[in-house]
């Protein structure tokens, strides 16, 4: 077991030196690459805190992916499978399954990436306010 | 200052004088925007007749053209070409040549204003303003439209249904796989409009970020790189997307109104109705466009071509364009 602090600890203050600290001591370039880099950090930290979830998440997408498809596989090989039919007409818009299914997978991907992001916002309230 | 940039503006500042009549000297150099494959540099030069404030972008020595792009010497036309037929658009002062030895280029006029769209979307003094500069940037989009296409030089010029192949290519050579983009992909395929249309000049990359704006209104439009020639919705579309909303979701247009305000200024500036179910059609388009764009800088980072953490953190947006897309699709 290794000492504390956390690793997410650890990126939450390198996260806050690069935006707090750094921009104000460089060029507007640069600084803005602080930024950038800050938010970097901040994501690296959401998708590590998730890890143990994001292994209950792939499997779960692999459980959906077999049950839509039929076969089985890496959840990659099944990726593989369903954009094949998918570019095949077989699975489209008009199919219940496949669309949950996309929901599920991509706020779940959005969550890390963007979660500020206004159009992913709308989305969750939308869907809390259907259940 | 490092020596490199020191050497850097001496070249600038010897093409500079070499070409431009009456200057003497070039000073207040800034380096403006990096990227791999394209930089903008901001400068005044000194000259007989006062102060010149000048940008360059160029395509530094040894950088190959990305395919989209029309290329430097291209876009410097295309911007000459605009503002002749009245479109609000830097003036081109000179087109760097292979003797400069600055890589590929021009220099244009700098003109002052914001560009950055969350402080024209949130800033007071420019929201006083939105309904005025929403109404120009659909004016100056029925203006560009309307270049005359005998005055440009040539352009990529395709079908709808040739750029599907080549996006479906270009994102398999990848290796990713993505159901979303597949669906849009089959989607855009099944559904393209039948209805015919005038090919027009199309700016390719028209939205907040890329306009210069003042006080008074819309000043200048930048960044003509991904011109072409084609359905001039593309354009309309584009400045509606999500990410150029920057938050104002409820104002598809810019962030600044709604879609109904833009499209009625452009029928009322071009004398032409617009086919709202072609507009849908290219936002649709648009969106997976942007996602493709985002998703193909995973190979950009990963090759070398630009490490830089901004590559990288674009290329973690492409979830954000399923995201719209999803939602685009069931609407």
């Amino acid at each position: 077991m290794q000492d504390h602090p956390t690793p997410a600890e650890i990126l939450e203050s390198v996260a806050t030196f690069l935006r707090d600290v750094v921009p104000s001591k460089l060029p507007p370039r640069e600084a803005f690459d602080a930024r950038v880099a800050a938010n970097a950090v901040e994501l690296v930290r959401r998708q590590l805190a998730l890890n143990a979830e994001t292994t209950q998440q792939d499997d779960a997408e692999r459980q959906r992916l077999r049950s839509l498809l039929g076969s089985h596989g890496s959840l990659e090989e099944l990726n593989q499978q369903l954009c094949a039919r998918i570019a095949a007409g077989q699975l489209g818009l008009d199919d219940r399954e496949l669309m949950e299914h996309l929901w599920t997978t991509t706020l779940a991907k959005v969550a890390v990436d963007q979660p500020t992001y206004a159009s992913y916002q709308r989305t969750l309230a939308g869907r809390a306010g259907k259940e | 200052m490092t020596s490199n940039a020191d050497s850097f503006q001496d070249a600038l500042q010897a093409v500079v004088v070499a070409r431009i009549p009456g200057v003497s000297a070039v000073h207040s150099l800034r380096h403006l925007s990096a990227g791999a494959s394209m930089e903008t540099w901001s400068f005044d030069a000194e000259s007989t007749t006062g102060t010149i404030p000048l940008i360059l972008r160029r395509r530094p020595p040894g950088n190959a053209q990305p395919e989209d792009f029309a290329g430097l010497g291209t876009e410097a036309s295309v911007i000459q070409a605009a503002v002749a037929a009245g479109v609000k658009a830097p003036i081109v002062r000179y087109v760097l040549q292979p003797d400069d030895r600055l890589g590929g280029g021009f220099l244009m006029e700098r003109i002052e204003g914001e560009t950055i769209a969350r402080k024209i979307l949130r800033d007071p003094a420019f929201q006083a303003i939105h309904h005025v500069l929403l109404k120009q940037i659909a004016e100056t989009a029925a203006h560009i439209h309307a270049v005359p296409l005998d005055r440009l030089p040539p352009l990529k010029m395709q079908s709808v249904a040739q750029t599907l192949d080549e996006w479906r290519q270009e994102y398999r050579s990848q290796g990713q796989s993505r159901p979303v983009f597949e669906l849009t992909l089959r989607y855009l395929r099944d559904h393209e409009p039948k209805t015919p249309f005038t090919p027009r000049l199309v700016h390719g990359d028209y939205r907040m970020g890329n306009l210069i704006v003042g006080p008074e209104g819309l000043r200048a439009v930048l960044d003509w790189e991904l011109c072409h020639i084609g359905d001039p919705m593309h354009d309309l579309a584009w400045l509606c997307l999500h990410p150029w909303r920057f938050g104002k979701i409820d104002s598809p247009a810019g962030g600044l109104g709604s879609r109904e305000a833009l499209y009625s200024a452009y029928e009322n500036a071009s004398g032409e109705r617009l086919d709202r179910t072609r507009l849908r059609y290219w936002e649709i388009f648009g969106s997976l466009r942007w996602g493709l764009m985002c998703s193909g800088m995973v190979d950009w980072f990963r090759s070398g071509r630009d490490r830089s953490v901004e590559r990288a953190m674009i290329a973690r947006r492409a979830s954000e364009s399923e995201l719209d897309l999803l939602r685009i699709l069931e609407e």
